[in-house]
C-alpha cells in the first residue's frame, strides 16, 4: 500500500503542476471564491452565475475562455479525448489527477465541462464524421460553448417523462416545449436536446436527439434565480423552432439511447464539488467564540466535527480506491457512487451548524461580511441545491439500492403504456 | 497510487474466509453464546493457531511467521466478518503488540514465541471503574515489587495466561506516575471472576490482586504513552473486525429482503427499505476506506498513525452498531428473537465500540490530534 504515483503517472503530474503555477492562482481553505467566479456567492463548479452585471458576466466569460485556450494549447482541455480532435489521448488516471491538482487552483473551467465531458462524447459515439470534424475541436478551445438540454417542468428525477415537441415537417423538425435548469443556456452557441418524436410510443421509445444552434430564432433562455439569489441555471423556450434533420443525432426513436451515453459521461465529467467541509469549519471554530471559550474547545463542537472529518476523509480515501483500479488499468467499484449524496448532505449539517456557532452574526448575509466571508451563509444556501441537482438524494439511494446492492426496481406504471396515455395530472 | 491489498493478501483473506466457514459457522458461535462454562472456542483456537494467524505479525526471531500487519488486517476482517469466538483480539492485536514495542530482548524471547504459537493467550487490564480510564481512578498500585487492586473488565481475562496490568506507583495517580507490568495468572495472589458481557462470545472478567509479583514492561511513568500507542494499533485492526461485521449484517439483511413478502412482494422492493440499506452501504464503504488507510499508517509506521486510527475506529464503530440496528429493524419481528443470527452482531458490534475506549472518547482523541498535527 502507498500513495505513490507510477513513473508515469509522476511524469505527467509534475507536467500538471509546472503548467498550473505558471499559470494560475492557488487557492486557500478559508476562502468563498469557488471555481470560476469571483463573486460572492458560492456557485456549483459546473455552472457558472448566469445573473450578475452584464459586464462582469463578459469578463468573467472572456477569461475563462482565455484560460480554456490556454489549458487547449497545452493539451490539458480535453484529457480524455483522442488526439485527432484536439484531446490528450490520456487515460481516466491522467484525467484524475488533472482535476486533483487544478482543483487548488482559482480557475474557470465551468463553463465548458458539460461539452467536454459529456456532449463531446455523445458525439463522438453516435454524430456524423462532417459534425465531429466541425464542431469537436471548437468545443475544446472553447470557442463555442455548448449545453444540454435535457431535462423539463415535467421531466427532472423521472428525465425519460420529456414532453418538448419534435414534429417532422419535411426536411426539417419543428420544436416546441420547455427546457429547465440548463446551465449557461444564455451564452451557450450550441445545445444538445432531447425532445419526444412520437407520443404515440412508450416512452423510452418516442424520443429523438438532436443539436441546436442556440441563436436559432424562436430560442429564448431565462435565468432561474435560486434562493441564493444567484443564477446558475435557465429554462428555455423553444416556440416554432426549425431545424434541420442533419441535426439528428442517432436514429429517429433512439433518443433515449443516445441520451444515455450523455448520462453516463456525467459521472466522470463532473468535478469535485466545491469546497465546504470539515478544513472550513475547524478552521472556523478556532475563530469562533461560544459559551465557553473557542468553539475548538468546546466538546460538543469536537464530536461534530470528528463525524464529518470521518465522512470527509473517507470519500477521499474511497476516491483513493477507485484511482488504484484506473491505475490497474481496472474499471473502479461502485464505491465512487456515494461521493455526491455523502458531500451534499455534509456541506448542509456543516453550514447550518457552523451558523449556530456564529450565534446573532449568523444572521448576516451581506457582501463584504467581515465575518468569515459569508462562507456558511452561502454554503448553506448552495447545499440544498446540491442535494438536488445531477440526482436527488433519494434518486441516488436508489441508484446505490438497485445497481449495487441489486435489490428490486421500483414498481412502475409507466412501462407498458404509450407516453400519451399515461397519467400525467394534467389531463 | 496502490490504495489497496496485494494479490496475496488477497489470497490470504479467500483462504482465511473459507477456513472460517467451514470451521465457524453460527453454531459454533451460539456454543460459546449459548454455554456459560465456555470462555471461547478452544478447538477454533488451536486450528488458527495451527494456521499461524497468531504468528501472523510477530519477526520470526520470536516464533512469528514475520508478516506484515497488513496480513494481520485482512485476517482480523475475517475474524470479525466469522464472529471467532476466540481472544485473538486480546493476545495479538494488544498483548503482542505491547511486547513487540516495549518489551526488552529478553521479555520478548519468553512471551512472543508462546503466544505467536497460541500455546498461551495474554490480556490487558486496565478499566477499574465506570467511565473512563484516567490517571486518578486507577487505584491499582506497585508498592515494593508486588501490585494489589482490582480490574474490571478485562476481556479475555479468563482464558488469560498472562496480564499486563496498568498501575499507579509508590501512592501517585498522575499522568506521569502509570506503568504497566506483567503478570502470570497463576500467582497465588490473582483471583478472577466472570463477568457476564452483552456479547458472552467476547467474555470479560475481574481479576483482583493481592501482593502479585510482576516485571515491569517499558519504562517506568510512560504507562499512559503506551496503552496510547498500542490502542492505536489495536484500533485498525479492530476496524477490519468491525468493517467485516457491518458487511455481513448488511448482507444478510439484505438477502432476508429478498426472500421476505410483504403486501404482495418482496419487502426489499420497498423503497424505505431499499434506501435503509443504501445508507447501510454509504456508512461501510466509508468505514472500509478509513480502515484501509488506518491500514496503511499501521503498515508504514507512519507519523499519521494516531488522526489514521482514531478516524478507522470512529468509522467503523459507527457503521457497525448502524449496520447492525438496522439488520434486526429490516428482519422486523423475527430480528429480535433468539432464534434468528442478527443479535449476535448486535452484540458484537457495540462490544467493539467500547472495548478500547468508547466512540466519543475517540472522537475527542481525533480532534485532539488534528490540532496537535496542526501545531506541528
Amino acid at each position: 500500500m502507498d500513495f505513490n504515483d507510477t513513473p508515469q503517472e509522476a511524469e505527467f503530474r509534475k507536467k500538471v503542476r509546472a503548467f498550473l503555477e505558471a499559470n494560475a492562482e492557488k487557492r486557500s481553505t478559508l476562502s468563498s471564491k469557488p471555481n470560476g467566479d469571483s463573486g460572492s456567492s458560492i456557485s456549483s463548479a459546473g455552472a457558472p452565475e448566469t445573473v450578475k452585471g452584464e459586464d462582469a458576466a463578459k469578463v468573467a466569460l472572456d477569461n475563462a475562455k482565455e484560460w480554456q485556450r490556454k489549458k487547449a494549447d497545452a493539451g490539458f482541455a480535453a484529457i480524455l479525448w483522442p488526439k485527432e480532435f484536439g484531446g490528450y489521448g490520456g487515460t481516466p488516471i491522467e484525467q484524475v489527477i488533472y482535476a486533483q491538482e487544478e482543483h487548488d487552483y482559482f480557475v474557470h473551467s465551468g463553463y465548458f465541462e458539460i461539452g467536454i465531458g459529456m456532449l463531446g462524447p455523445t458525439m463522438m459515439a453516435w454524430g456524423k464524421d462532417e459534425d465531429k470534424k466541425r464542431y469537436l475541436p471548437k468545443m475544446i478551445t472553447g470557442e463555442e460553448i455548448w449545453c444540454q438540454l435535457f431535462s423539463e417542468p415535467s421531466a427532472g428525477s423521472d428525465l425519460a417523462g420529456i414532453r418538448m415537441k419534435a414534429e417532422k415537417d419535411g426536411d426539417e423538425w419543428v420544436l416546441n416545449g420547455q427546457k429547465v435548469w440548463t446551465s449557461g443556456a444564455h451564452f451557450a452557441d450550441y445545445g444538445m436536446i432531447v425532445a419526444r418524436s412520437d407520443p404515440t410510443a412508450l416512452k423510452h421509445k418516442g424520443l429523438t436527439y438532436f443539436y441546436v444552434d442556440m441563436k436559432t430564432p424562436g430560442i429564448e433562455a431565462k435565468p432561474i434565480k435560486q434562493i441564493s439569489g444567484s443564477a446558475n441555471f435557465n429554462e428555455v423556450f423553444f416556440n416554432d423552432v426549425r431545424i434541420p434533420d442533419s441535426q439528428r443525432i442517432g436514429a429517429e426513436g433512439d433518443g433515449w439511447k443516445v441520451s444515455l451515453t450523455t448520462l453516463m459521461n456525467e459521472r466522470l465529467a463532473v468535478g469535485d464539488p466545491p469546497g465546504l467541509d470539515f478544513d472550513q469549519i475547524f478552521e472556523a471554530s478556532k475563530e469562533i467564540e461560544v459559551e465557553d471559550g473557542l468553539a475548538v474547545k468546546n466538546s460538543e463542537v469536537r464530536q461534530k466535527m470528528a463525524d464529518w472529518y470521518i465522512q470527509s476523509r473517507g470519500l477521499q480515501y474511497t476516491k483513493y480506491r477507485s484511482m488504484t483500479a484506473l491505475s490497474k488499468g481496472q474499471t473502479p467499484g461502485p464505491e465512487l457512487s456515494i461521493s455526491k449524496l455523502v458531500t451534499a448532505s455534509k456541506m448542509q449539517d456543516v453550514s447550518s451548524y457552523a451558523l449556530d456557532l456564529m450565534d446573532m452574526s449568523g444572521m448576516v448575509h451581506q457582501d463584504k461580511n467581515p465575518v468569515l466571508k459569508n462562507l456558511f451563509q452561502n454554503g448553506y444556501f448552495f447545499s440544498a441545491a446540491m442535494r438536488i441537482a445531477g440526482g436527488t438524494d433519494e434518486v441516488l439511494r436508489n441508484i446505490i439500492a438497485e445497481r449495487v446492492l441489486g435489490l428490486p426496481q421500483d414498481e412502475r406504471s409507466d412501462k407498458k403504456l404509450p407516453f400519451n396515455e399515461l397519467p400525467s395530472g394534467k389531463n | 497510487m496502490n490504495f489497496d491489498f496485494s494479490d496475496d493478501q488477497k489470497l490470504l483473506r479467500d483462504q482465511a474466509r473459507k477456513f472460517l466457514q467451514d470451521k465457524c459457522d453460527r453454531k459454533s458461535v451460539r456454543s460459546i453464546l449459548e454455554n456459560h462454562k465456555q470462555s471461547y472456542n478452544a478447538k477454533l483456537w488451536s486450528q488458527i493457531s495451527e494456521l499461524g494467524w497468531t504468528g501472523t505479525a510477530i519477526p520470526e526471531e520470536y516464533g512469528g511467521l514475520g508478516l506484515g500487519m497488513l496480513e494481520l488486517c485482512v485476517i482480523a476482517e475475517e475474524l470479525g466478518r466469522a464472529l471467532a469466538p476466540t481472544p485473538f483480539s486480546s493476545s495479538i492485536y494488544i498483548f503482542a503488540e505491547f511486547l513487540k514495542s516495549y518489551g526488552t530482548d529478553e521479555q520478548k524471547k519468553k512471551y512472543l514465541p508462546l503466544i505467536a504459537s497460541g500455546e498461551k493467550i495474554g490480556t490487558f487490564a486496565l478499566s477499574e471503574t465506570n467511565g473512563k480510564p484516567k490517571p486518578n481512578n486507577i487505584k491499582t498500585q506497585y508498592v515494593l515489587g508486588k501490585l494489589n487492586g482490582s480490574k474490571n473488565p478485562v476481556s479475555d481475562g479468563e482464558s488469560a495466561d498472562y496480564i499486563i496490568v496498568a498501575a499507579n506507583s509508590d501512592g501517585n495517580s498522575n499522568y506521569n506516575s502509570l506503568s504497566l507490568y506483567i503478570i502470570d495468572r497463576n500467582d497465588p495472589g490473582v483471583n478472577i471472576s466472570n463477568l457476564e458481557t452483552i456479547d458472552p462470545t467476547r467474555p470479560a472478567c475481574t481479576v483482583d490482586l493481592e501482593n502479585v509479583a510482576c516485571e515491569r514492561l517499558g519504562d517506568e511513568g510512560i504507562g499512559w504513552e503506551m496503552i496510547d500507542n498500542i490502542f492505536n494499533r489495536a484500533a485498525v485492526l479492530f476496524s477490519f473486525e468491525q468493517v467485516g461485521g457491518a458487511q455481513v449484517s448488511l448482507d444478510e439483511a439484505k438477502k432476508y429482503s429478498l426472500e421476505r413478502f410483504a403486501f404482495g412482494k418482496q419487502i426489499g422492493a420497498f423503497q424505505a427499505l431499499k434506501h435503509k440499506m443504501a445508507d447501510m452501504y454509504v456508512k461501510i464503504e466509508l468505514a472500509r476506506s478509513n480502515a484501509y488507510y488506518g491500514a496503511w499508517a499501521l503498515s508504514t509506521d507512519s507519523n499519521e498513525l494516531p488522526i489514521a486510527a482514531a478516524g478507522a475506529r470512529v468509522s467503523a464503530s459507527e457503521a457497525y452498531n448502524f449496520a447492525s440496528q438496522e439488520n434486526i429493524q429490516i428482519h422486523g419481528g423475527v430480528g429480535f428473537t433468539w432464534e434468528y443470527d442478527c443479535h449476535l452482531f448486535y452484540r458484537r458490534s457495540k462490544l467493539l465500540s467500547l472495548n478500547i475506549g468508547s466512540i466519543r472518547q475517540w472522537k475527542e482523541n481525533l480532534i485532539s490530534n488534528l490540532e496537535k498535527r496542526n501545531i506541528v
